[in-house]
């Protein structure tokens, strides 16, 4: 398991990508991904535009599987269980991962109802009131919306719309928070508060983020992978790969490969 | 100076008086084209509602609820017509929504390949296409005489119930509702297909998200977020069961004889006006506009109430 040296500051993953390339319809969008995401602390994946980030995040609680043509090899462990074992469902999968979109995608339904719906589909007998409050709370947008949580979720402001996303994902009581690119459509100060909530949510949670933002990255996350793509031989399409992931500071301070220099500094992509 | 000048591509300019005239016209124009469908409508149910004063004037209300339709005598009375038009049209309504919605959510989800789906999907339109003339055929000859034993042995089961108490001989109420629900079905299917299509996937992924299997996605997020289109599919389907002639009339046995059941011939109000208005005269014109009228008002409450619940159930995103 130890395929780069950078892996071993790692004991015990909670999640690891195992030699993982991913195809849409024959050919692959990334390859040969190995990485080892520790628990309790926030991984950030970066990268140009069409490296395969966003792929590689849904294919960790299998969002994937939504999209037709699109096949994995290799292996994701989660807690040492293979997610792509036939004997696992992905729903299970899904409960236990939870995502939050680039774009907010609250349901049409009240705010209240957008917390609930996750909780009483996946079975919780709590009280129901409790559990919105306490959601809300921890994604901080109690404050805001507590008088407004029979109104349509989809009412709430961009940056709120995102934050009841939040609040949705952590109601079900997932062990991981998978943020794909989550402030990409929200301003400066929508974007300080999720970065905020992401600073409260890691005590609890293991969180990854897609960011293109690496100001972002060098602010909330504690590891960083960063990814770049080469032109497919051939084809007309970009092939993703791994080039780099170790401690952010590292990654930012001396990276060890020219590529990621180059990005980070901007001289690229 | 040439310079500058060669910078300048685009100038401010004023619209020419051409141009807004133009303008104009074509606004006049939309706006002329969008009312010709309100003066259709409007003088269209003038014409009916004059041709009908001579029968509201003799028979009044009592036109609804009398199920007498005897032109010797001179009386009137379409409730025979008016049951045979709503039962025809709720019960194939009640059969084609189930089937025609889960069709839509079989095609729109990806439960089998997209392939298989998109055949499915074309045969559907296919089925829009076949006349409504060749389907009433095929219903006298070959559906009818297939489906009777199954409609005995239900008579024979559950012919305590009034809709099911007389013994299926032929054409009725029965098999003029199975034909009027394969007619509707593709309506149903193709506008269900369509507004499940315009569901953002994003809703889609968000349930999956949060460990909600198909059904809760689809029961609870999909179909909510598609109710208003699913609903207008459904409303013109039922304005197309209300309205349609040809195959109806061809099934249902034309009989003005009233009877609850539904293995009983019976009439609709568009079969009765397609059979009555070539020999008709005097009173019975004006009974048959009548009849046509009260088709018409049918239709408009129907419309008006299913936008009423469009509007409540509505989910916005």
């Amino acid at each position: 398991m130890n395929h780069t040296k950078n892996n071993s500051i790692i004991n015990s993953p909670c999640i690891s990508l195992e030699n993982v390339t991913i195809s849409y319809k024959n050919s692959p969008a990334v390859r040969n991904i190995y990485c080892e995401m520790p628990r309790g602390k926030v991984t950030a994946f970066i990268g140009p535009s069409g490296c395969g980030k966003s792929t590689v995040l849904r294919s960790i609680n299998r969002m994937n599987d939504l999209i037709d043509g699109c096949s994995l090899t290799g292996r994701v462990l989660f807690e040492g269980v293979d997610l792509y074992a036939p004997e696992v469902d992905p729903v299970e999968v899904r409960r236990r991962i939870g995502m939050v979109f680039q774009q907010p995608n609250p349901f049409p339904k009240s705010v209240y109802e957008n917390i609930a719906f996750g909780a009483r589909i996946n079975g919780y007998t709590g009280d129901m009131d409790e559990l919105v409050e306490m959601s809300l709370k921890k994604a901080a947008l109690w404050d805001e919306c507590k008088d407004k949580l029979k109104e349509s979720g989809c009412s709430l402001s961009g940056g709120q719309q995102q934050r009841l996303c939040i609040a949705r994902t952590i109601a079900i009581e997932p062990e991981v928070i998978l943020m794909d690119e989550p402030c990409s459509a929200l301003d400066p100060i929508s974007t300080l508060k999720i970065e905020e909530t992401m600073h409260d949510l890691k005590k609890s949670y293991t969180i990854i983020i897609v960011t293109h933002n690496m100001q972002q990255a060098v602010r909330v996350s504690d590891m960083t992978a960063f990814y770049n793509a080469e032109k497919q031989s051939g084809g007309s399409g970009k092939l993703g790969y791994l080039v780099e992931y170790n401690e952010t500071s590292k990654i930012f301070n001396s990276p060890s490969q020219k590529a990621t220099q180059d990005y980070i500094s901007g001289r690229f992509g | 100076m040439n310079r500058r000048e060669s910078e300048i591509r685009y100038k401010l300019r004023k619209r020419t008086a051409s141009e807004r005239t133009l303008d104009n016209g074509f606004k006049n124009f939309s706006l002329g084209m969008a009312s010709i469908v309100a003066i259709l409508l409007f003088s269209i149910l003038i014409v009916i509602f004059r041709g009908s004063i001579e029968s509201i004037a003799k028979y009044g209300l009592s036109f609804l609820i009398t199920s007498d339709w005897n032109p010797v005598d001179d009386a009137y009375g379409a409730f025979t017509a008016i049951y045979g038009t709503l039962i025809t049209s709720i019960v194939a309504l009640l059969i084609a929504v189930p089937l025609g919605v889960g069709t839509a959510i079989f095609i729109t989800e990806n439960i089998i390949p997209k392939n298989i789906r998109s055949i499915l999907s074309v045969m559907v339109e296919l089925l829009a296409a076949i006349p409504s003339v060749v389907l009433g055929l095929w219903a006298i000859f070959i559906m009818e005489p297939f489906l009777r034993p199954f409609l005995i042995s239900i008579n024979s089961f559950l012919g305590w119930l009034p809709i099911f108490n007389t013994t299926p001989v032929g054409p009725g109420v029965a098999p003029a509702i199975i034909i009027l629900a394969i007619m509707i079905l593709p309506i149903i299917t193709s506008i269900s297909r369509d507004s499940l299509n315009q569901v953002p996937n994003k809703l889609r992924e968000g349930a999956y998200a949060i460990g909600a299997s198909r059904w809760p996605t689809i029961f609870n997020i999909i179909l909510p977020a598609a109710i208003s289109g699913i609903a207008g599919g459904v409303l013109l389907a039922l304005g197309r069961a209300m309205g349609e002639t040809m195959a109806v009339t061809m099934i249902i046995g034309n009989s003005n004889n009233f009877s609850w059941s539904i293995f009983a011939p019976g009439n609709t109000i568009a079969a009765m006006l397609a059979n009555q208005f070539g020999e008709a005269d005097g009173n019975q014109v004006s009974s048959l506009m009548y009849a046509a009228l009260i088709l018409m008002i049918l239709t408009l409450v129907v419309n008006v109430f299913a936008q009423l619940i469009v509007k409540r159930l509505r989910l916005k995103y």
